[in-house]
């Protein structure tokens, strides 16, 4: 497989699209970083999976449901639940604006 | 005699039925070594102001009705991702610093119900995310055995603070050895069970398809006092296993390993580890076959495919889970993050990203695959396989430096079985350079009775769980 080079532009993206500011420095680092990295990861095409199919959970459990109930004991009363947030507002969460 | 920090959990309670010493006392005695150890050795983040308070409690309690809890009584250190009522939780990272929980982790409750007192929040890697507690926003934590050296992580605090003996028992979580090789690292015990053995409501999230709370402790048979516990299904995590857990300490004090088949790994022996580990892993197997186990070479695929398949899975799980700490709700700006954790959010946002999704995340979801079924075949005719938790011994302050794969690394040889999430103990083998080496009793899914036996079988047959004076290492 052919080398794979992450470019800064590349790092500029995927740290907007996970809302993360970084330094000038921290771009050209994660670039060349990454580069490394990559190379690292591509090594697994080594390995036929052509039969495997994937496992993204290993026990196996599937449509673990309860009653469709309140539960009492994990509610968090309005003023605990705001209690951590640096802005509120009647009750409320203060969020930047999206739109 | 011994004295209080040096008991185990039984031991523990045998002094408050003989009156040798109350709670209080006992209580007292750990953070008397704490004002005096931590300072030097940056374990404890952050102390429960009420343990005094509750030791008084429970010296009434047993006073009433005797000891009818299972770790009543019992002070412990807990990893800083649990979130812990009234005790400040930071998971080792500035975003979260001043954090005070707004429940219990379903682990500490079920701790505090059996009777323990948390002494305080331990050291960690900044949400976990490294195998050094190097990554934390509050410094490392230093090796008890050697103060220039790491800990080991990410529960590098919890594992020190058996090592120094600051805590009876302790609790930690891993991802991918971070239970493990910490615990090997300062030459204590460490169990990880099975992925969906112990819940995950309260911990901090990692990975989620790999994180599991588990113990470390003075011994085995501590490990499986805590591990009935805190293991079972949980209500509030969907992934945790009705499997029933069973009372493992009836099954520990065998006086033999007769019947028991072992796979001593040969790709776990690197062609880079020094000889004298090897060696300590070489006689371990001897060891295991003079107990009356029959050990038999078994191969494994290369551990450094673990590398890719364990990064992949583990950056892309980052990146989903730690979008929450958006600074709205709780914690600070994202702004906050540590470089490694920026690191590891920014690669998962990669690996997930469009275009590259099937060339990374779903082909390492299906190296996954034929890793779990390696080890199922393996299963079919080995009760356990056995190997060095660690390339090497405990690392110098500061090698993680310029090394973003540093955890990795030093994890090769257990990222295979946390993938497959399987269960699996550490236990001291031995030492070189005066540091201690840790051995793997990794076993198959939901064999924690097994791996649990085995291990306590070998440690009490050997003579390598020691802990330092602290007054001549410090």
């Amino acid at each position: 497989m052919h080398k794979v080079i992450v470019t800064p532009e590349e790092v500029e993206k995927i740290a907007k699209l996970a809302n993360i500011k970084l330094q000038v420095h921290e771009v050209e680092l994660f670039a060349s970083q990454f580069t490394e990295t990559v190379d690292v990861i591509n090594q697994l095409n080594e390995i036929d999976t052509s039969d495997a199919p994937t496992t993204y959970q290993v026990t196996g459990l599937s449509n673990i449901t309860r009653d469709d109930v309140v539960d009492t004991s994990r509610v968090l009363p309005p003023e605990i639940a705001l209690r951590e947030a640096k802005l509120t507002h009647d009750g409320f969460f203060v969020v930047p604006r999206v739109i | 005699m011994k004295q209080l920090h040096e008991l185990t959990i039984s031991e523990v309670h045998e002094g408050y039925r003989r009156r040798d010493f109350t709670c209080v006392e006992l209580v007292r005695h750990f953070l008397n070594r704490i004002e005096k150890y931590n300072p030097k050795l940056n374990i404890f983040l952050a102390l429960n102001e009420h343990a005094l308070k509750q030791a008084t409690a429970v010296d009434i309690e047993i006073a009433e009705k005797g000891i009818v809890r299972d770790l009543l009584g019992i002070p412990m250190a807990i990893k800083d991702n649990f979130l812990t009522l009234g005790i400040s939780t930071t998971a080792g990272s500035n975003i979260l610093r001043g954090y005070l929980p707004q429940y219990e982790s379903t682990t500490t409750r079920r701790l505090l119900e059996a009777g323990a007192i948390f002494l305080g929040k331990t050291n960690m890697d900044s949400f976990a995310h490294g195998s050094s507690t190097e990554t934390s926003d509050f410094g490392p934590t230093l090796n008890p055995w050697n103060p220039d050296r790491l800990p080991g992580g990410s529960s590098g605090g919890s594992a020190a603070a058996i090592s120094a003996q600051l805590a009876t028992a302790a609790l930690g979580s891993e991802t991918a050895g971070s239970i493990r090789q910490p615990s090997a690292w300062v030459g204590v015990t460490g169990f990880k069970p099975t992925y969906g053995r112990a819940s995950r409501y309260g911990v901090i999230a990692m990975a989620s398809s790999t994180d599991q709370p588990g113990p470390i402790a003075k011994s085995v048979k501590d490990c499986a006092l805590i591990a009935k516990i805190i293991f079972g299904q949980d209500a509030y995590d969907a992934t945790s296993s009705p499997t029933p857990v069973e009372k493992y300490s009836e099954f520990l004090d065998k006086s033999d390993l007769r019947g028991i088949k072992i796979g001593l790994v040969k790709e776990y022996l690197l062609p880079t580890m020094r000889e004298d580990v090897k060696r300590l892993i070489l006689d371990a197997a001897d060891k295991l076959i003079s107990l009356g186990a029959v050990v038999e070479e078994v191969s494994l695929m290369d551990p450094k495919y673990a590398i890719g398949t364990y990064t992949v899975i583990s950056r892309s799980e980052i990146s989903s889970n730690l979008a929450r700490f958006d600074g709205i709700r709780y914690g600070h700006k994202r702004d906050t993050f540590c470089p490694e954790s920026k690191r590891r959010i920014l690669l998962g946002t990669y690996t997930l990203s469009a275009g590259y999704y099937d060339a990374f995340y779903k082909k390492a979801e299906a190296v996954r695959t034929k890793m779990i079924d390696q080890f199922t075949e393996i299963f079919k005719t080995y009760d356990a396989v056995i190997g060095a938790v660690s390339p090497g011994p405990a690392l110098p302050v500061g090698a993680t430096k310029d090394q973003p794969m540093f955890g990795e690394m030093e994890d090769i040889l257990l990222e295979q079985s946390s993938v497959a999430g399987l269960t699996g103990a550490s236990v001291p083998c031995g030492f070189v350079d005066g540091l201690p080496i840790g051995l793997q009793i990794t076993c198959d899914q939901f064999q924690e009775t097994k791996a649990l036996m085995i291990a306590d079988c070998y440690q009490r047959n050997t003579a390598f769980n020691l802990f330092p004076d602290l007054d001549k290492t410090l």
